[in-house]
């Protein structure tokens, strides 16, 4: 048997903030799916504080975790609001429909 | 025995704005009064924070610090949005942007940034930050039938995002690895030693760095201020810019102080990168806010580079930048507002060909302040630079140094185009006369404080360069 440790929940959260980053620069289809990666990103820097919180023993890490799940709830909210007013402007929320400005 | 007078000015703000969100929404087509009201308590803020005093405390277990340093970025903060929702009313009128929550969510934003600033808490820090940034997503499509505010809009919430998430998967690190959420105890733990920490410092400095728009980081940055309305661009090309320098600073100064050569490392090659990128980028601008938006990167180079050299002349240096970077850029934008034929706004700079035959009031204001951003003495922007370059080859950093004065060369290029444009172009568009006391007084202001910077500097010098001590 593994005695799952600190290092095993940062490689976690490290692989999950990855994927999230991967997942903003990789997609081109979908702005949700944008959306699902910036949450992905603050989900990963949960695991990473409430791991540090539990094996220093100190409270703060998951007082802070409360803090950014409404932070994240908040962002996701205004996030969606903006989608749907380009939706209503330009009848497509594909990411390849988003080049009003270049240059 | 705590003192709660520390908080006071966050705490006033904030039962302001919720009385003004109450009479937002039961007053009938309130927009004149919420406006009118904001810039009240906004000018109330000022005496506010003038109130406080100068000396250094803390209160909430040291998570919220009142100093000189904050205290001068919040006045410089409250000065710059009255000037600017000063100036912007006229363009907001005729854009029929016109909404109460317009003014309520600058006044959110100022309130996040003014946490952002006293924060000596990652948590805190961390909080105030994101309450500017939803505010700012939101300021971008403010203009919501309009496709290009939307896409502005989506473009900054997407990139934003992503780079708070960045910024807080480094906080998290900091965390872990320091074991506290308090600066100055981060600041005793954190050594050279310590690989994780430098890890979540690279992680928070490319947070930052979003933030004030350097490169690599920039890509936002032409197209948010293509996009969202010319009013909504004045704020975002000054007051996030302010804050972002100002925590850049405290990052620097209290928690990152013992892996300042790490730190420095960075600071250093997008100071460069910034100032490249700005001076060459703008060239073949079209659109004058766009050549705003790589001026502005241009500029940020150069402030950079006088936080890179890590001393106390250095920021104060920068402080000093930022602070005439502010006038300029206020003075610019004020300009810009008076481009509008047959009421419409425009923002191509061909049209201001041969602006000086009509409107020579105009063309001098333009002709002033392009060259104070251009450097050319014996403006502001001058000065501005000369301090900064001061102080980086007293700290021996001569690369940037010589970096930063060939990109100011190359970068006097584009704004000595466009006033060729105004002055030796046929004229072929004729602006609206406007009758804009607020916009034309802004201008005349901002153009007098530049020229006669030169006369007494040490009025602005002796206050920024006693802020760190």
């Amino acid at each position: 048997m593994i005695e799952i440790g600190l290092g095993h929940y940062l490689t976690l959260g490290a692989i999950i903030f990855f994927l999230g980053v991967i997942g903003i620069f990789l997609n081109r289809k979908n702005v949700i799916v944008i959306l699902m990666s910036v949450e992905l990103i603050l989900l990963a820097v949960n695991i990473n504080l409430i791991s540090f919180s539990i094996f220093t023993g100190d409270i703060l890490g998951q007082i802070f975790t409360m803090l950014i799940l409404t932070v994240a709830a908040a962002e996701a909210a205004i996030g969606l609001a903006i989608i749907v007013i380009f939706y209503r402007n330009k009848g497509s929320i594909r990411v390849e429909d988003i080049h009003e400005m270049r240059g | 025995m705590q003192n709660i007078n520390l908080i006071f000015t966050e705490l006033y703000l904030f039962s302001g704005i919720c009385i003004l969100l109450m009479l937002g929404v039961y007053v009938k087509n309130s927009f004149n009064k919420i406006y009118n009201l904001s810039i009240l308590l906004l000018i109330g803020i000022i005496f506010v924070i003038y109130k406080n005093g100068l000396e250094k405390s803390g209160i909430f277990l040291d998570s919220f610090i009142s100093d000189p340093l904050s205290n001068f970025v919040k006045i410089l903060i409250a000065v710059s949005s009255i000037i600017i929702l000063f100036t912007s009313k006229q363009f907001i009128l005729d854009n029929k942007i016109s909404k109460f929550e317009y003014p309520i969510i600058i006044l959110l934003a100022i309130l996040g940034m003014f946490f952002t600033i006293s924060s000596n808490d990652i948590i805190l820090f961390y909080l105030g930050l994101e309450l500017q940034s939803l505010s700012l997503y939101v300021l971008a499509s403010i203009d919501r039938d309009n496709l290009k505010s939307s896409e502005s809009g989506i473009k900054y919430f997407v990139l934003s995002a992503l780079s708070s998430g960045l910024l807080l998967y480094g906080c998290s690190l900091l965390y872990g690895f320091t074991g506290s959420t308090n600066f100055e105890l981060i600041k005793n733990e954190l050594t050279v030693e310590n690989i994780g920490a430098i890890f979540a410092m690279v992680f928070i400095l490319v947070g930052l760095s979003f933030k004030v728009s350097a490169v690599p980081f920039h890509m936002w940055t032409p197209d948010v201020y293509e996009g969202s309305p010319t009013s909504i661009t004045n704020f975002f090309a000054v007051v996030p810019k302010v804050v972002g320098l100002a925590v850049i600073i405290r990052f620097m100064d209290v928690p990152f102080e013992n892996i300042l050569s790490d730190w420095q490392t960075i600071i250093i090659f997008i100071s460069v990168a910034s100032m490249i990128l700005g001076a060459v980028a703008a060239i073949r601008q079209t659109n004058i806010k766009r050549l705003m938006a790589y001026s502005s990167i241009g500029h940020i180079g150069y402030i950079l580079a006088g936080v890179a050299t890590g001393t106390t002349y250095g920021y104060s240096s920068s402080l000093l930048y930022m602070t005439i970077y502010v006038i300029m850029n206020i003075g610019a934008f004020s300009c810009i507002y008076l481009m509008r034929k047959d009421g419409v706004y425009t923002e191509k700079i061909s049209d201001l060909s041969g602006l000086s035959k009509k409107r020579p009031l105009l063309a001098v204001s333009f002709l002033i302040i392009f060259f104070s951003l251009a450097g050319i003495p014996p403006l502001g922007g001058f000065f501005a630079k000369f301090y900064v370059f001061l102080s980086v080859v007293e700290s021996k950093m001569y690369i940037l140094a010589i970096v930063g004065l060939m990109t100011t060369v190359i970068s006097a290029f584009y704004y000595l185009k466009v006033v060729k444009i105004i002055y030796f172009d046929e004229a072929k568009t004729t602006f609206d006369e406007l009758k804009n006391f607020p916009t034309n007084s802004t201008i005349f202001i901002s153009c007098l404080i530049l020229i006669s910077f030169f006369l007494y500097p040490s009025v602005l010098n002796n206050v920024i360069f006693n802020l760190l001590g």
